[in-house]
Formats: structure tokens, sequence, C-alpha cells
């Protein structure tokens, strides 16, 4: 099947979609976006955190059809030409990266728990966060980076 | 041109700033935030196709036959292969060739792979994977590693005499020795996964001329090398390795996984392969931590000062070798913990069985002696009623003593130090009134407003080896290119040395900056067209590679040195900074001005030898530098549900020397939290063979809820046989929080708690 959706603020389409591939296989192999990503497949990660119609969503759960006609917006968009966004900007600054594969759905939920709230507690982030695994780091950098990027936010 | 190129070489990347000591921001940071780093799983192909593998559903079974017409039937696909097709010798493995790239007429434990398909689409690859008749002829297996030995067990090799890998005897002191206190346990540690998030996966290339290029993710790309050379029946000039981003390794990524694999398709299809697991295919696609039973005594005076130990460790290696050897080694040569035993007696061994592949895991060997060794020095603690952060201190290393193999601690060994500095950070405030219930056992599972919750704080310490160990030729290769470009010195650093997001990429440029005066270093891509950088294991690299970078950068300045004397015709030139000065300070010329010709250097680094240890005592100097580190655990348990919150998670560790101080924190908190994870919630149960939890539902690793505050001490205490005084930093974490979170449930419940992971009900019942 073909499907029609917009990415990022650009129109796109991809064909020969099979009916079973999830939004996150049409973004990464289809529509050259790989930097929502892989690491379950199951809606336990959290790595392939994109926004559906502004909604933060397990891409991996999402059939690759249901995003027809719908805006989504991916890790690549989060950034503005060449300036990086304040909490892409923390997290690079915090020491938030290591291996950096959860990283792109740390950036999507953390953008979306200061867009709801900008001032966010330390319990507030940790639940808000809690949908998103990472191996590497312990956890610690990431709240130094959402509370940098809290800080910038505010500002 | 081919979308290969903009799509394989992640970590080319240029940074400023930096020196040693400094905190610089990774090179590959931005293009990590930005969805533009190149993991192993984002590369693709204009013409690639999708392989995928078949695996065994059984624990151990006979392969009477595998018909694959029905599965080539199958429109899209373009290969199906088994072990008839392995061009070359059918065997793989770290320490022992004992494993097959494809089953060979029998498989030995579930997952282990059959038959590969290559097809247009992943999901038609799957499904002609399904149309693979496998006729399979079920053989007893031998499930339970404590029988393995028996006379009567079955072989999981018909070709060896009995189920051993390894078995490893330390024998000191007092052969018959006696202590008016004794005390004793039995210990058993669950199955534990690395879980790193990026999947095994990769892109093998078709050369045109019979040979391939492979992108993977890996931890030591040149024994990847020589290992898929050998079942592909090629020389290493044809198959070339690049490494391609790496999301986590933890030991996981040591073995090969799909490398082989999408080599062997690449050469048959002539297409590009990509390959890719699921996570359900990740737990059985990489070796785990062993699980471990383990038996232990020690003999103290009165005052809780150790005269003896005994230990008996059994490590469950499953159907292949892997590290199981070296695991083993360490257990043995480790597992009594950094303490002064004037007696000692240990067995350790490592078994094969029908259960999964266990090998490398950060910590190696010395995280499940960990938990009994640290469980057994508190109930010591108890009977003779010293305090169980001062019979630690009491007991442990100092520098200068001999460890149970006789070697003498020849640097810092700071035991005393550090497990007091944990006991002194402030604690977390005593819980009063009405408390936020994320912060709670249960968390927003609303399961208790802090009725039936008690708090507990435990400690333990531990020691861990840095470098590969008994002999092992562990070396690393750097190469170090010095050139200008628009009349600025540019260094450009290429090693093998696998960047698995720890942050070498980021410790080679400090040296570089440090070493030549520069401010621009470009990490050139991970590849095996320079020499190896050994694996990024053993909280190695740092030290290994790092001493390669320095040697060469030292190099370099010794022939821009020796140009720049021929050319300027003076002598006693020194580098400072970016400045070529003579013996009275004067600046002759800056440092781009005599590299008119690059200045390129490769050297070959080693560390200082170690030795084998004495079959029958154990003795001698098998490693290179230990590593030490404490951790203090405070939790809070809901006694009624079983329900545990770590509560805070405090650590000191002495790393010799921080070249980058914000890196060295990650590293412990990082470590931390999956030492934490393996005391409370992380093992794949595995019944008869079977492994019934492979996804991230049912194997649980912690979340950011789970996690506590984390206050890391760092000791800095240099060791002066290595280069800039450093000691490994990855593992020691790892080892020492899960004992201490093991111990603060045990404080809480007054349970004896004698295996990890703690479950509820062995708190409730």
């Amino acid at each position: 099947m073909r499907i029609e959706l917009t990415v990022n603020g650009t129109r796109r389409e991809a064909d020969d979609v099979w009916e079973g591939e999830s939004l996150l296989y049409a973004l990464r192999e289809r529509l050259g976006l790989p930097g929502s990503k892989n690491a379950c497949e199951q809606g336990e990660c959290g790595s392939c955190t994109v926004y559906l119609d502004g909604t933060p969503v397990c891409s991996c759960l999402v059939a690759a059809g249901q995003a027809q006609g719908r805006e989504v917006t991916t890790v690549e968009g989060l950034r503005e030409g060449d300036e990086l966004d304040p909490v892409q900007q923390a997290f690079v600054e915090k020491g938030a990266v290591q291996c950096g594969f959860c990283t792109p759905g740390f950036l999507m939920s953390t953008k979306d728990l200061l867009q709801r709230n900008p001032n966010p507690s330390d319990p507030e982030i940790r639940e808000a966060l809690a949908g998103n695994l990472c191996r590497c780091t312990g956890y610690e950098k990431i709240l130094d980076a959402v509370r940098a990027a809290a800080a910038v936010t505010q500002r | 041109m081919t979308s290969t190129e903009t799509r394989t070489v992640p970590t080319t990347a240029s940074g400023e700033g930096g020196r040693l000591g400094d905190s610089p921001l990774r090179p590959d940071g931005t293009l990590k935030v930005t969805g533009e780093f190149a993991y192993s799983s984002d590369l693709w192909h204009d013409d690639m196709v999708w392989g995928v593998t078949l695996r065994s559903p059984h624990p151990h079974a006979r392969i009477r036959s595998i018909d694959v017409t029905d599965a080539l039937r199958v429109p899209g696909v373009s290969a199906v292969l088994t072990a008839a097709d392995v061009p070359g010798e059918n065997a793989i493995g770290l320490e022992h060739l004992d494993t097959p790239a494809l089953a060979d007429g029998v498989v030995r434990y579930q997952g282990e792979p059959v038959a590969l398909v290559a097809a247009d689409h992943p999901e038609t690859a799957r499904r002609a994977a399904k149309r693979v008749v496998v006729d399979y002829e079920v053989l007893p297996a031998v499930t339970d590693p404590r029988r393995a030995l028996d006379a009567d067990a079955p072989l999981v090799h018909a070709s060896r005499e009995d189920n051993l890998v390894r078995a490893m005897k330390i024998r000191r002191g007092d052969p018959a020795p006696t202590a008016p206190v004794v005390v004793a346990l039995d210990f058993e540690v669950g199955m534990q996964d690395q879980a790193f998030l990026g999947p095994e996966s990769g892109l093998a290339v078709p050369d045109g001329e019979g040979g391939v290029d492979l992108y993977v993710a890996t931890q030591w790309l040149h024994v990847d090398q020589t290992q898929v050379c050998r079942v592909l029946g090629l020389p290493p000039e044809r198959v070339r390795l690049t490494l391609a981003g790496v999301g986590g390794a933890f030991g996981g990524r040591e073995d090969l996984s799909m490398h082989v694999h999408a080599c062997l398709l690449a050469l048959h299809t002539g297409k590009p392969v990509k390959m890719s697991y699921a996570r359900d295919e990740s737990f059985f696609g990489h070796v785990h931590r062993h699980p471990a039973w383990l038996r232990y005594e020690f003999g103290a005076s009165e005052e809780g000062e150790l005269v003896y130990a005994k230990a008996d460790i059994l490590f469950d290696g499953g159907a292949y070798a892997s590290s199981t050897g070296a695991v083993v080694g360490n257990g043995g040569t480790l597992g009594l913990g950094p303490y002064r035993i004037p007696s000692v007696h240990v067995d350790a061994r490592g078994v094969y069985t029908n259960n999964p592949p266990c090998g490398a895991m950060r910590g190696f060997g010395c995280v499940q002696a960990a938990f009994a060794h640290e469980a057994l020095m508190d109930e010591l603690a108890d009977r003779v009623g010293v305090d169980r952060v001062e019979i630690r201190a009491r007991n442990g290393m100092r520098e200068g003593d001999l460890n149970i193999t006789g070697q003498v601690i020849d640097s810092a060994a700071p035991v005393a130090e550090l497990i007091r500095t944990v006991r002194d950070l402030p604690l977390p405030p005593e819980p009063v009134g009405e408390r936020d219930i994320r912060e709670l056992p249960g968390g927003a599972s609303n399961t208790t407003h802090g009725e039936g919750v008690v708090r507990g704080i435990g400690y333990a310490v531990t020691y861990k080896n840095v470098g590969f160990s008994e002999g092992f030729d562990d070396y690393s290769t750097a190469r170090v290119r010095l050139e200008a470009v628009a009349g600025e010195p540019v260094a450009t650093v290429h090693t093998a040395a696998a960047e698995v997001g720890q942050g070498l990429i980021t410790i080679e440029q400090q040296i570089c900056r440090t070493e030549l005066g520069v401010d621009q270093v470009v990490v050139h891509p991970k590849d095996t067209s320079v020499g190896s950088g050994g694996s990024t294991s053993a909280s190695r690299q740092t030290y290994v590679t790092g001493g390669a970078v320095k040697a060469a950068c030292e190099a370099v300045r010794t022939s821009v040195l020796r140009r720049a004397a021929e050319a300027l015709q003076r002598t006693g030139l020194r580098l400072d900074g970016d400045k070529i000065v003579a013996e009275s300070g004067e600046v002759v010329a800056g440092l781009a001005d005599v590299l008119d010709e690059p200045v390129e250097e490769t050297v070959e680094w080693r560390h200082r030898p170690t030795f084998p240890i004495d079959p029958e005592t154990g003795q001698g100097n098998a490693h290179v530098q230990y590593a030490f580190s404490a951790h203090r655990a405070v939790v809070d348990v809901d006694t009624e549900l079983g329900l545990v919150k770590v509560v805070a998670l405090d650590t000191a560790q002495d790393v010799g020397r921080a070249l980058n101080p914000d890196a060295v924190v990650g590293q412990i908190q990082g470590g931390s939290a999956q030492g934490m994870g393996l005391a409370l919630m992380e093992e794949i149960v595995v019944t008869d063979g079977h492994v019934k939890n492979p996804s991230f539902t049912d194997y649980l690793i912690p979340t950011i809820l789970d996690m506590p505050p984390m206050q890391v001490k760092v000791l800095e205490y240099a060791d002066p046989h290595a280069p800039y005084g450093v000691r490994g930093v990855g593992e020691p974490p790892t080892i020492s929080s899960g004992p201490a979170v093991a111990a603060a449930v045990r404080a809480a419940t007054g349970k004896a708690l004698r295996r990890v992971p703690i479950r509820p009900e062995h708190i409730t019942f």
C-alpha cells in the first residue's frame, strides 16, 4: 500500500508498504529517518518515541497505515536549522549521552514533559521518563540534563 | 555513490579543547542527539536484502535432516543457508573453537542458529524461515549445572570426556586451618543479561571479488575478523571490518552474533545483507552472565580478623565455552574479595550444560563472588560483634599486601578508606510525615503510604582485575598522524579499539591534545586497516589503548622535533603547546610550520606482562592491575509485599587518575545501576533449558523510577605503573553495588536472602 504523511513538517510518501509494518519501520527503512530507535520493538523501552499529531507514541506500536494523513515529529525534527533544541543541548552538555541509543526517545519524552510542565520536580521527571529505558547512565546525568533544559526553557 | 558512504562512518569527528583532566564534550554527542549517528541497525544500502536466523527450539537435539525447499520457493527469498553451505571451518569461539557458526548435526541450546534466510523484506525472510523443515530428534539435556559433572550426565559435546570447561584451584597457607570463629553460607546468583539497547545488527557488503566488508557493532574488531575469516575460508585482507555505531555492549558483544551469518548471505547472494535482531532474538543472540552457586566459609579470630577462607564456586557455562575459562579464572583468583587472608582454599569450576551459553558481562566472574563474600563478611561482623564497616576496614587489603595468588598489590589498595568514605557520606533524610508515593516501594502502583515499610543500610567492597590476565598478550595499536591543515596543526588518531558508549574517543582526543599541543584531533573510524586495539572489556581501554595513543603521540613528537632540528639546524628543541621552542625558551617555529609533510607513527603498546598461575597451587602474578570500589545502599522495604525501593546508592572508587572526570562518574553511576538490577530484578529465567522471559516486558532492568540519587566519591591514587596513573573504572561499580543493596534488604528484613535477584516472595515468606 501507499502511505502519505507529514514528517517533521514535510509531506512524505512511501510505496509498497506491507500492511504489517510499524511506523518505526517505515520511518527508519522507507523514509530515511533512522533516528527513532529499535531497541525493543514492543513498546517497553521508549527508544522509538515520536509525536503523532503532537502526542508521544511508541512508533513501534503504531502501524504505518495508522499514520496516514497525520503529522509525525521525530528526533530529526527537534532542531531548528543548525541550532540544537535546548533539550538536545542539555543532554550533550550534561553527559547524559553514553552509547546514545536511548537518547532520541529520552529527548522526545523530555521535550513533551517540559511543554506540559516547564518546572518539573524530580519525582515528576522520574514519572514522566519511566517509560524510557537507559542501560548506560544510571539516569543521574539524564536527570541533570532535564533539570538544565527546564532552566533554559523557562528563561 | 552508494548510500553506505553516508551511513556507515559515524565516529569521524573533531573537537576542540579538552586536555587530560578536563571533561570535554563527546565528539559524537551532537550526532547522537540529532539522530544522525549511524548505529549498526541504521545502516542501509540501495540493493540490500535482509537476513534472518532460524534457531533451535530445543535445548539438545540431533538434526536428522533440514529441508529448505519450501523456504526457497517463497517469492522474494534469495538464499537459504545451512551448515552445508559454510565454505570454511564451521567453528567459532573466544577460547575454544567449540561453537558452530550454524548447527551441524546437533543443537546444544534453545536458540542455537540452524539456518539463515535472505529476502527482500525482513517479514518475508521471517516467514520463509518458518518453512524450513528441520527434523529434530530430541536428546536428553543436562540443565542443572550441579549435576553436569556426574558420571551419568549426558555429554553436551560428545567429543569431550566430561562437561568440564575449566577447574581452578587456589591453595595457600595452612592446608588444614582452624579458627575460633567460623561462619559459612551457600549463595546462588541468577542469570543476568547485558540488555544493551542497540540490537545485534550490521551490514555485510560483498566487494564483487569474493571478499566482504562488514559494518558491525562489536567490542573487538580483530578477534571478530579472525573468527569470520576462519568460517568463510578467506584471508583477513578480504574480510574488512568497520565499527558501526554501538548501542551499548557490557560484555555481550565479545562473542560473534550475526557477523558470520551476514557475511555468508552476502557472499552467497552477491548482495549487501542487513541483519538486525528483534529484542526476543537478542536474548538468544548473545551470551549472558553466568549463573553461579557458591559455598563459602570464613575462619576468623575473636576480633574478626580473617584466618582462613574456603570457597567452592560453580559457574554454569551453558552449551558453549565462550569466555567461561577466563570467568572461572576471575572467580577463582578474585573470588574472596579485597581482603588479607593467610590461608586459602578455593575451587572454581565452569561447566557445559544445555542452557544458554554464558560468557562476558561487566564484572566478569567477580560479580557473582562478591554477593557471597560480602554476605559472609556481614555474618562474620555480627558474629564477633564488630561493625560491618570496620570489619572490612580491618581485613581490607593495603598496598604491599599479598593477595590470595601470592601477588604483591603494588599500587594503592585503599579498602579501608573507601568503605569508611561511603559510610561518612550524608545519608538520605529519615522518612517523616506524608511521603510522595513515587519514593516508596511499589511507587505509583500506590501499594503503601509507608505502612509496613522498613529502612535498611548495607555495605560492600570489591576489587577487580583490569586488563586481560594469566599471561594473555594484551596489547593495543595506535596510529597518530600530525599534519598542517589551513595553517593549523591537526592530529588524526586511528585505533581499532571499540567505542561502545563509554567515551574512549573523547579520551583519545584528550591524549592527543595533551601530548601534541594541538586543538584539532580527528578520530578516524575504527576499522581493521590498523592493528588490533584489543577488546573493549576488562575496564582496559583507557589504560591499554590510552597507553598506545600516548606512545604513538610521543613517537610523532620525536619525529617532528627531529625534523625541526634538521630544518632549523638547532638542537635541544621541545614542544610547548603548538610551538617549537629552544632550550632557552625561545620560540623557533610554530608546530604547523614544520609540517610541510605529515608525520605519522604507529605503535603497538603492551602493559606489564601477566603470568599463568600454577595449576596446583593457583599461585602467580595473574593480573596487571586491581581496581577497588565500595558501595553503601539505603533501601526501604515494604515487608508485607516484599517490594524494595532503593533510596540511595552511594559509592567511592579509586580511579588512579580521572582523565575525564565527568565520564568517570558516568561510568560509575551506570555500572552501579546494573549491579542494583541484578540484586533486585534482573534474571533470565531458564526452565529445563528453555528461556521463559526473552523480552523487556518480562526481563526488567532498572528504570529512572527505580534508581535512587547516587553520590560518587572519586579517589585518585595514581598507579605508578600505568599510563598517566590511570586505573580501570568501568567494572568495579557493577560488582560492589549489588551486594550492598542485598545487604541493605537483609538489614531491613532480617532475612538471610542467600539468592539474587531477591524477589518479593523471598521477603514475604
